[in-house]
């Protein structure tokens, strides 16, 4: 290897301790039975075992069932319809932004950016009333709409910057063709679009899967709780237990972790479509 | 009939039914109507508190056949302002177990209401103080349940406990490694026991601060001493505290009953606190809470069933659960610290019986509403004596000052009359322009053109309008009224003026919104310039076309942004832990003093950056990432062949084709991390001294530890608003012209 590749890879390598440190010490704490405080520069577990997995995987309410599976489903439904609602709801919107000009679209795009400064602790309270209003306080579907509050003007910035860099020729072709403007987005811009789509809905799944204060707000039912508001429970002020809160994060990351790696490729080209232009 | 509809009306129509049937399928089934009487109970405890709990209940409903009581488990750290939400818009439970010292502050919210005298036969079963403590505007509020208090634990293959009586016995001992007394003396709340050993007290009869006197000097004088000769843990938490102990590496820990639990192979002996020679022999006197079984203010709701029956059967329940039998199944299968004398016997365990006297003995925490707002400035006052900044005089009496300040008597109600004309006068205006402009006939063709357009942005219009806009536009309008919680009055611009004038103190004091906002500018500066040169450096290595291991690079690099951000933050803070943390056990490797990082405004800022840059530089590394491959190959090899450097060629092609690119996930990370509140909060939380506080953290401490000035919190929100909204005025122009060549070309 010449130096200069050698200096990549030790810079590389630095970025990755930097990276993976302060995960390896939540990983050694999810692994130690007991936590001994030491000042010590290498995380590695004391006293290994799996006792705090195997608590937070076997938690059972006070009518004996299985709460770790049930809260894993809350999670799972709210995540997903969270990420299909903030697609549904943005594609159509956001490729009419991007390709149509209308009266008023300066002023909205606009406005919808301006929301994105406000404090999001400014609306927590109008929010419940509204929720109320609609009768879905302690719903999955209310929870839904909480978090397609920010959901779907991400998915709607960042699908218009999809559709901006795919080129109009693509679907002027097919309407040549004979196709409709709606035959034409479904099946030559949506394709084209499909790493941007597949990326706006990993992070509205990821805002909604990592959420914790709004939805100890919204749900009051236990079997209802999503698994963040599991994890909190094991932070709570006098009876913390950071092992077991240590374990269940690392169950709460790991879906998350899988998809990235799935989706690595298309986390490059999704992403930025919206920004570059080629 | 469906294809004469034109096809992209159907698309729209049919993402609607989409969402809706996501809506639909995910609706709760409505509960069975039964004839029994159902009631709600909910509670905040943890794993084996609540099955002592659901214990009890299940005897409730045995001997009650027609009433079922539904259970619920709150996460402790949305308890209260999950009740003060709920409830007043009448929901939430219809009972409740909380500790006592918030009652005051429910009474004024419409939270809880009065459980009316208890039958005396009950009353004879408590101490007379644990009764008095659930009395306020001299009605009865609720029902003892358990009482705690902080309690010493003494590891016995350690030292005898009957010899350490005193705190200067503890001072005395000495052993390597091991720490004589595990103590929170950072916190009011740990550190309250030492003030009333030394005669001191927090608030006075009217409710005023009362711990700036030579008591409360000397006390916390004395308190200073101990980390400093060794007799306590440096920054103590309480879950250093019970890791300390037990793990085996404290002679004893200063913890309350939630303690024993987990001290399954610790050898142990609860004792009450020790006594303290120098203020005469006086004992440390911890302060107690009492858990109480409150009934809500929910109102009354039709079709809920017979009202009389329901408050007869939720009484019924309250008085149950503190009944010798009822108690005493909590005891048992919960280990609760009962306040119920006759549920107890020889038999219960003597850390348990040693617990429950040490709680009768204790201090009931004073019920006033201002109790509450004693925490922050006093928290902040022993901080500064701790690490020698001030002495304690000063300290407390700088803790009054603040203490005043944030209790002081709201904005004085203004008559909107003036608003009221102004926003409608605006209003007409606004409508007349709109109107003005519609009617003219190049306008009217326009929107005529734009009709198909609007078919596709329709439903998504709607949607943002009902669920971002509007609450948004009801939070911003918050800030014009003043209160407490839901208590609010019309102030006009009274928040606007207080916050921009400081307060009325000096514009250059800590806290003051002016430095706070440099703090913030300065750390959205610092952030986002880490985040881009980071991120951009990593992106260019991991795109060079011969790196080994470039998969598994990118892979484990993007990692920090996979595990939720609050499990990270707490983990980073305690790697900067001066004693135990892992960035000081790294400097010593390099023979570097161990840092006190949150002592100081330079190290603390440097902990929350660097947080906040782990957390940010994978989403630039991306970003860039993502750039770079749509650079052309041909630039560069044509580049080669003029005989262009490698550095040249990333002045003149790459620099140039990334910028634009970039500008956008920029500009945004720029909005994100001047609002990133749960890094400020979770890692520094505001030390040393409030001066790592950004806007955000600030707007947050009014909103909800400050008494929760509602309005005064959405006016900080505004003031954000406008910050950023005037920043992306300013940047925006230059943003349009960059990211859309082709567009400014065509």
């Amino acid at each position: 290897m010449k130096p200069r590749e050698l200096l990549v890879h030790a810079v590389l390598i630095i970025a990755l301790i930097f990276a993976l440190y302060p995960i390896l010490w939540v990983v050694a704490l999810a692994f130690s039975d007991v936590v001994t405080p030491q000042a010590s520069a290498f995380p590695a577990p004391t006293n290994p075992s799996f006792a705090h997995f195997t608590a937070v995987l076997g938690r059972v309410d006070g009518e004996g069932r299985w709460l770790f599976a049930r809260q894993l489903m809350s999670s799972l439904l709210v995540s997903v319809s969270t990420a299909l609602v903030a697609i549904v709801i943005a594609t159509p919107a956001a490729y009419a932004l991007s390709r149509f000009t209308f009266v008023g679209k300066e002023f909205s795009v606009k406005s919808l950016l301006a929301t994105q400064m406000f404090p999001g602790i400014a609306a927590a309270v109008p929010l419940y009333l509204l929720l109320d209003a609609l009768g879905l306080l302690d719903t999955l579907s209310g929870l839904v709409l909480v978090y397609a509050t920010s959901a779907v003007p991400f998915a709607l910035f960042q699908l218009r910057g999809a559709f901006d860099s795919i080129p109009k020729e693509l679907e002027e072709a097919a309407m040549v063709d004979g196709a409709t403007r709606f035959g034409a987005f479904v099946r030559v811009v949506l394709p084209a679009a499909r790493p941007a789509l597949a990326i706006t809905a990993l992070f509205a799944f990821m805002s909604a899967w990592n959420e914790f204060a709004l939805a100890a707000t919204f749900l009051t039912r236990e079997e209802h709780y999503t698994l963040p508001i599991l994890l909190q429970s094991y932070a709570s002020e006098h009876s913390a237990n950071m092992g077991h809160f240590a374990a269940g994060a690392i169950l709460v990351s790991l879906p998350v972790m899988a998809l990235f790696y799935v989706l690595q490729r298309q986390l490059i080209h999704g992403l930025t479509a919206g920004g570059v232009k080629g | 009939m469906l294809s004469r509809i034109p096809i992209h009306t159907r698309a729209v129509l049919m993402s609607v039914l989409a969402a809706l049937l996501a809506c639909f399928v995910l609706m709760p089934r409505g509960e069975a109507q039964e004839s029994a009487v159902v009631v709600h109970l909910w509670h905040a405890y943890g794993e084996s508190e609540g099955h002592g709990l659901e214990a009890a209940v299940r005897g409730f409903e045995q001997t009650r056949p027609d009433v079922d009581v539904v259970v619920t488990a709150i996460p402790f750290g949305a308890y209260a302002s999950k009740l003060e939400v709920a409830i007043p818009s009448g929901h939430g439970p219809d009972a409740f177990i909380d500790a006592h010292d918030r009652l005051a502050t429910y009474v004024q919210a419409h939270v809880i209401a009065p459980f009316g005298a208890l039958p005396s036969e009950t009353l004879a079963d408590f101490a007379a103080p644990q009764v008095e403590a659930l009395q306020w505007d001299s009605q009865n509020y609720g029902v003892p349940l358990n009482a705690k208090s902080l309690v010493l634990f003494v590891n016995r293959s350690l030292g005898d406990p009957d010899v350490f009586t005193t705190l200067e016995s503890f001072e005395a001992w000495h052993r390597d490694g091991i720490v004589p007394l595990a103590w929170e003396v950072e916190s009011t709340y740990g550190s309250a026991a030492l003030f009333h050993a030394y005669g001191a007290h927090f608030l006075d009869a009217e409710g005023h601060y009362a711990l700036n006197s030579p008591e409360g000097a000397e006390a916390l004088q004395h308190l200073s001493l101990l980390p400093q000769g060794g007799t306590v843990p440096e920054e103590s938490s309480g879950e250093l505290v019970r890791n300390l102990f037990r793990s085996g590496h404290a002679l004893a820990a200063v913890s309350g009953p939630w303690l024993a639990p987990d001290l399954t192979e610790i050898d142990f002996a609860v004792r009450p606190l020790p006594h303290v020679e120098a203020a005469n022999g006086a004992p440390l006197v911890p302060f107690a809470t009492i858990e109480a079984f409150f009934l809500s203010a929910r109102g009354s709701e039709s079709g809920r069933g017979n009202e009389a029956q329901r408050s007869e059967a939720l009484r019924a329940l309250g008085l149950y659960l503190a009944s010798t039998e009822g108690a005493r199944t909590r005891l048992n299968e919960g280990g609760h610290i009962v306040a119920t004398r006759s549920a107890w016997s020889e038999a219960s365990p003597a850390w348990q019986r040693a617990c429950r006297d040490a709680a009768a003995d204790a201090l009931p925490m004073p019920t006033h509403p201002n109790m509450s707002r004693v925490f922050g400035p006093t928290d902040r006052a022993i901080r500064k004596v701790l690490r020698g900044e001030m002495d304690a005089e000063t300290a407390l009496t700088e803790a009054r000052h603040r203490f005043d300040d944030e209790t002081r008597a709201l904005p004085e109600e203004r008559s909107p009359t003036f608003a009221f004309v102004f926003v409608s006068s605006l209003l007409a205006l606004i409508v007349f322009a709109l109107a003005k402009q519609v009617s003219s006939p190049e306008q009217r063709i326009a929107i005529k053109r734009s009709m198909p357009a609007y078919a596709w942005v329709l439903h998504a219009f709607v949607i943002v309008l009902v669920l971002v806009v509007f609450p948004l536009f009801v939070g911003a309008i918050t800030s014009f009224y003043a209160g407490h919680g839901r208590d609010l009055h019309y102030v006009g611009t009274a928040n606007y003026e207080d916050i921009l004038s400081a307060r009325g103190g000096s514009l250059f004091a800590s806290g003051s919104f002016y430095v706070v906002l440099g703090v913030t500018v300065l750390w959205t500066v610092v952030n986002v310039v880490l985040h881009v040169g980071i991120g951009v450096l990593l992106a260019l290595l991991l795109s060079r076309p011969l790196l080994h291991f470039k998969t598994a690079y990118r892979v484990l690099l993007v990692l920090p942004w996979a595990v939720p951000s609050y499990v990270t933050a707490l983990a980073w803070r305690g790697m900067f832990h001066r004693q135990f943390g892992a960035v000081n056990a790294i400097l010593a490797l390099f023979n570097v003093e161990p840092v006190s990082w949150f002592a100081q405004f330079s190290t603390a800022f440097t902990a929350n950056v660097t947080t906040n840059v782990w957390l940010g530089f994978p989403f630039m590394m991306v970003v860039t990432l993502g750039a770079l491959t749509s650079i052309p190959k041909d630039l560069y090899e044509a580049a080669e062949v003029d005989g262009a450097t490698p550095f040249e060629q990333f002045r003149f092609i790459t620099m140039p084709m990334l910028a634009p690119a970039l500008l956008p996930a920029v500009l945004m990370g720029a909005v994100w991390t001047f609002n990133m509140f749960n890094v400020v909060f979770l890692v520094s939380a505001g030390e040393p001294d409030g001066t790592t506080e950004i806007l955000v953290s600030e707007a947050y401490r009014w909103a909800f530890t400050r008494g929760q000035q509602t309005g005064y919190a959405a006016a900080y929100a505004v003031l954000i608003f406008g910050l950023l909204f005037l920043f992306s005025r300013w940047s925006l122009p230059k943003r349009a012209k960059a990211t859309h060549p082709t567009k400014a070309a065509t």
